[in-house]
């Protein structure tokens, strides 16, 4: 690992929390805005978060914690690996497993609504998955490497060679960041019909892991899209943080418009994507490497 | 060679005392537990020896003059003729005389004129024959273990059934004797013979109950694997008159001149595809799992379909770029991503282990007709983990099914509170099937790497596609498993001691197999698959694999670096001691809460007032998506599609390997 390497990581551990919630605060003045509204402070989603830990811990049945706590350390466990300059894929499996145990913690509760929301994650990680590996595989292709270390020292940044790559991980980072069509499983609003689902009986402390856990996976995936503008060039730095801007903007305005969608149109929408954006992409990026 | 013979010999040998000792009895338990245990330490040991005192890389070989023994096989091949003849004749299933003097008759006349007589060795012990020896000897011995409790358990619980438990301990004994001669051969006579030994033999095992459906699924199986038998035999014939070559590794030489060998490559693939329960041939295996479980769990780990991708990682180097090459990566990437889809919709346990099998075989035998390095070193790991993992999944579904007769995932609800052991044993084993720091996932990845840098876009696709959807079906297994109904209790185990005595050894390995396959790769995988493509061969490799083969020391093909296998050691050790975690956060006393109900929750979890204030009970179901990707829907187009596909590329490579 190097020193670059090693601060990144330090920094990630630190302030992920913070540039999280400060997004995710702008992000929910900016939906306020657009319907209209005022919006709350920028500062909400970090009071809400606090206040959570300040709770009285209560659980459901005695794995429910401890699964959601294995789920909080793998995905900051791969944003670590991502931030060091790791194996892209490697990165890729690790929040696979993070997924897995929040999953499980639903599962445990034995509940209609949390068991629900749980096979609806599920399916939304069926429905991503293809996809978040083949946006490694298109990195593979045009940088010629895994490790987040070279597709960063590259001369040219990744997104010329793999649009189609790009705009796939785009569109699945819609169902990653739980945003409206796609917030099947679990949502950030209060009008969903499975009522929180995957994470409805947690609470207290318990729910602060998952949150945490999401605020450091969000920064991990805006991290990704970034790393498509990077290149050797501290530049681009700046473009990718435009990019990230942009990006984040039109997640909003998506989650704004789209009313949610049933599960069938999610599966279909997100595999046809891939299948297409990705896929047509990886056939030209094979043909030229 | 001695313990190579008794490694071939003895398991027909405790066979045949078995066979004669109908009724079960303490002499009977011992005598079957101590043959396994010989056969274990035989394996073992014959692996040791062969590492520390012969060079594998040049391969050692036996038995160049072998006229008593070629009578000995041909007389065997006319008994299990006439055994499938007498069968066929009971049953009224005529077709199967017809496949079975089609494969038989020719073999016998090579035999019996001396026209295939050679003074080439009949036996060669390399290090792929070393690994095999090994998942057999290990795994397959456990099984034969396990099935001295398991049979037992199975009548008192099935008494409707004939108890013929002394021909089936007999019958899984030959299966041993048959696949390590398989293995071991050389000669392509001689491994035919034991290709239809294990044919026959699973013939058998699943129709033992002798129920009609039992029947039905046996035919079923001799059916395709006697085509399969076929096909092996007209390459056989092509080889001996036309080739005028006996031995596989002489067939590998002609990977210099490949239109030569068009022919006999295709249709010894086209055998290995039937007995690896490929698409569209798969439906074989899926009607196995009549037999009790002991049946599945060694036709889908360690033996019958283990041959067929065996034999198709042997002809690996002959296959890159080629017809064949394309016709078994298709057919196996397309497997690998149908067979998990169909796995989705199912709940019955052994039928999901089922399509697993045939999912994970469609991936090692992609792996196999690319034809590349790297990609050969993926199979042989994807074979090894998946002979210790599947084997062990079966098992303890087994075991769970003789406690609680049923073996339905609907059924396992909460059973890490109801059977704490089993939960674990299973955990651990959908864990290695499924997510990253463990075995199988390690594999694949590897796979991605080799599939990626050999070219084959649509095998790429096939990979990412396939892993989402082999994720849904064993993450809501275990999410079941995981539910934790409130006043649950343990139930008494009544798992028999010998099933433990084989699900305990094989769970350890694989936890220990994840720590130590570097250790394997570099001292067994690496130098088979540098063997495979050297020198002459050099052809036949992609750009790229074959400079980084010659050049590097032990950590050799590098799809997965020392760093991050480092990171996946840190990982595995996180989720080990998750379990003392959980002691430590429980120790912190906190209030427990009920789960919510959206209707008023009746105070146990279980039930709740609905709209009209009446008590319901909850009752949680796994999603099975059968409207989307169900059987009836998909199987069938699915078949057709691979079908349809096989017969072009067959009759191209026949035509072409015999006329042009």
């Amino acid at each position: 690992m190097t020193v670059y390497g090693t601060v990144a990581v330090i920094i990630y551990l630190l302030c992920s929390p913070f540039i999280a919630c400060f997004m995710s605060g702008v992000d929910r003045v900016v939906t306020a805005r657009m319907q209209g509204r005022r919006g709350p402070s920028v500062l909400q989603p970090w009071y809400d978060l606090a206040k959570l830990f300040a709770k009285e811990s209560t659980s459901v049945n005695n794995i429910q914690k401890i699964l959601v706590m294995a789920h909080c350390f793998f995905a900051i466990f791969s944003g670590a690996v991502f931030f060091a300059g790791g194996d892209i894929l490697l990165v890729f499996f690790s929040l696979t497993m993070a997924e897995v145990f929040l999953i499980l913690a639903a599962y445990s509760v034995n509940a209609a609504y949390s068991g629900m929301g749980a096979q609806r994650e599920l399916l939304q990680m069926m429905a991503y998955e293809p996809m978040i590996l083949l946006t490694a595989v298109g990195f593979y292709l045009s940088v010629g490497s895994f490790r987040v270390e070279d597709i960063m020292s590259a001369s040219l940044p990744a997104v010329v060679k793999m649009p189609g790559f790009f705009i796939g991980f785009c569109f699945m980072l819609v169902i990653k960041l739980r945003k409206s069509p796609f917030d099947l499983s679990t949502s950030h609003h209060a009008h969903q019909e499975v009522i929180k689902g995957l994470t409805g009986d947690l609470s207290g402390p318990a729910y602060g892991f998952s949150e945490l856990a999401e605020l450091y996976e969000e920064v991990l995936m805006l991290g990704i899209v970034g790393l498509f503008f990077i290149t050797s060039d501290p530049r681009s730095f700046l473009a990718a943080a435009v990019a990230i801007v942009i990006v984040m903007f039109c997640m909003s305005l998506i989650d704004n418009i789209f009313p949610r969608v049933k599960w069938e149109t999610l599966l279909k929408a997100a595999w046809v994507v891939t299948f297409f954006a990705g896929g047509a992409n990886l056939v030209i990026l094979s043909f030229i490497s | 060679m001695p313990v190579l013979a008794f490694l071939i010999l003895f398991p027909f040998a405790v066979a045949f005392i078995l066979f004669f000792m109908k009724k079960d009895s303490k002499g009977r338990s011992v005598i079957a537990t101590g043959g396994a245990l010989a056969e274990l330490v035989a394996a073992v040991c014959f692996a040791a020896d062969n590492f520390l005192h012969h060079d594998l890389t040049m391969g050692t070989y036996y038995l160049s003059e072998t006229h008593t023994a070629d009578m000995v096989i041909a007389a065997g091949e006319l008994c299990l003729m006439l055994l499938v003849f007498s069968q066929a004749i009971k049953h009224h299933k005529y077709y199967i005389l017809f496949l079975s003097a089609l494969g038989t008759i020719p073999a016998l006349y090579l035999d019996l004129t001396g026209i295939s007589e050679t003074s080439s060795a009949h036996l060669k012990v390399d290090h792929l024959t070393v690994i095999m020896v090994l998942i057999v000897g290990i795994v397959g011995s456990l099984i034969c273990i396990y099935a001295v409790g398991y049979i037992r358990d199975y009548h008192h619980h099935h008494t409707e059934y004939q108890d013929r438990s002394g021909y089936f301990l007999s019958m899984l004994f030959v299966f041993l004797g048959a696949m390590m001669g398989l293995i071991s051969s050389d000669n392509l006579s001689w491994m035919y013979f034991f290709w239809e030994i294990t044919s026959v033999c699973s013939f058998l095992l699943i129709g033992y109950s002798k129920t009609p459906e039992a029947v039905t699924n046996s035919f079923r199986a001799l059916w395709m694997n006697l085509l399969g038998g076929c096909g092996f035999m007209a390459a056989i014939v092509f080889c001996v008159c036309v080739m005028e070559i006996t031995n596989i590794s002489q067939l590998l030489l002609f990977a210099t001149i490949p239109a030569m060998a068009v022919f006999p490559v295709a249709m010894l693939s086209f055998a290995a595809l039937t007995k690896s329960a490929q698409m569209p041939f798969c439906r074989w295996l899926l009607g196995a799992m009549v037999a009790p479980t002991p049946t599945s769990a060694l036709l889908h780990s360690a033996t019958m379909v283990k041959a067929g991708v065996y034999l198709l990682l042997r002809l690996s180097p002959m296959m890159y770029g080629t017809y064949t090459g394309i016709m078994v990566t298709v057919i196996g990437g397309f497997t690998f991503f149908a067979a998990s889809l169909l796995a989705i919709t199912v709940s019955d346990g052994k039928k999901i282990l089922a399509y697993s099998t045939i999912s994970n075989l469609g991936l090692i035998t992609a792996a196999a007709g690319c034809g590349i390095s790297e990609a050969v070193w993926a199979g042989i790991m994807l074979l090894i983990f998946h002979a210790v993992t599947k084997s062990m999944m079966f098992m303890s579904v087994g075991a769970y099914e003789n406690s609680t007769g049923s073996r339905d995932v609907e059924d396992m609800h909460g059973m890490i509170v109801r059977y704490p052991k089993l939960a674990f044993v299973m955990t651990i084993g959908i864990f290695g099937m499924s997510v990253v720091p463990m075995g199988m996932c390690v594999a694949k990845w590897a796979a991605l790497k080799a599939f990626i840098d050999s070219g084959y876009v649509y095998l790429t696709l096939f990979l990412c596609f396939g892993s989402a959807s082999t994720m849904f079906y064993w993450i809501k297994w275990l999410g079941k498993i995981f539910s934790v109904s409130r006043e649950s209790r343990k139930h008494e185990d009544t798992v028999h001691r010998s099933e433990w005595a084989a699900i305990y050894p094989l769970t350890f390995t694989a936890m220990l197999l994840c720590l130590v396959y570097p250790i394997i790769s570099a001292f067994v995988v690496n130098p088979y698959v540098q063997t495979a493509f050297n020198g002459s061969l050099n052809r036949l490799t992609a750009p790229g694999p074959a400079d980084d083969l010659a050049g590097s020391g032990p950590e050799l093909i590098a799809a997965i670096s020392t760093e991050d296998f480092v990171i996946m050691g840190v990982m595995l050790i996180c989720m080990c001691i998750l379990p003392l975690g959980m002691k430590y956060v429980n120790t912190v006393q906190e209030r427990r809460v009920l789960s919510y109900m959206s209707g008023f929750n009746t105070g146990n979890d279980r039930s709740f007032y609905d709209s009209q204030g009446e008590e319901k009970e909850q009752f949680l179901s796994n999603w099975y998506m059968n409207e989307v990707f169900g059987e009836k829907k998909l199987l069938r187009p699915c078949l057709m599609l691979t079908s349809a596909f096989l017969i072009v590329i067959m009759t191209a490579c026949t035509i072409g390997g015999l006329f042009i």
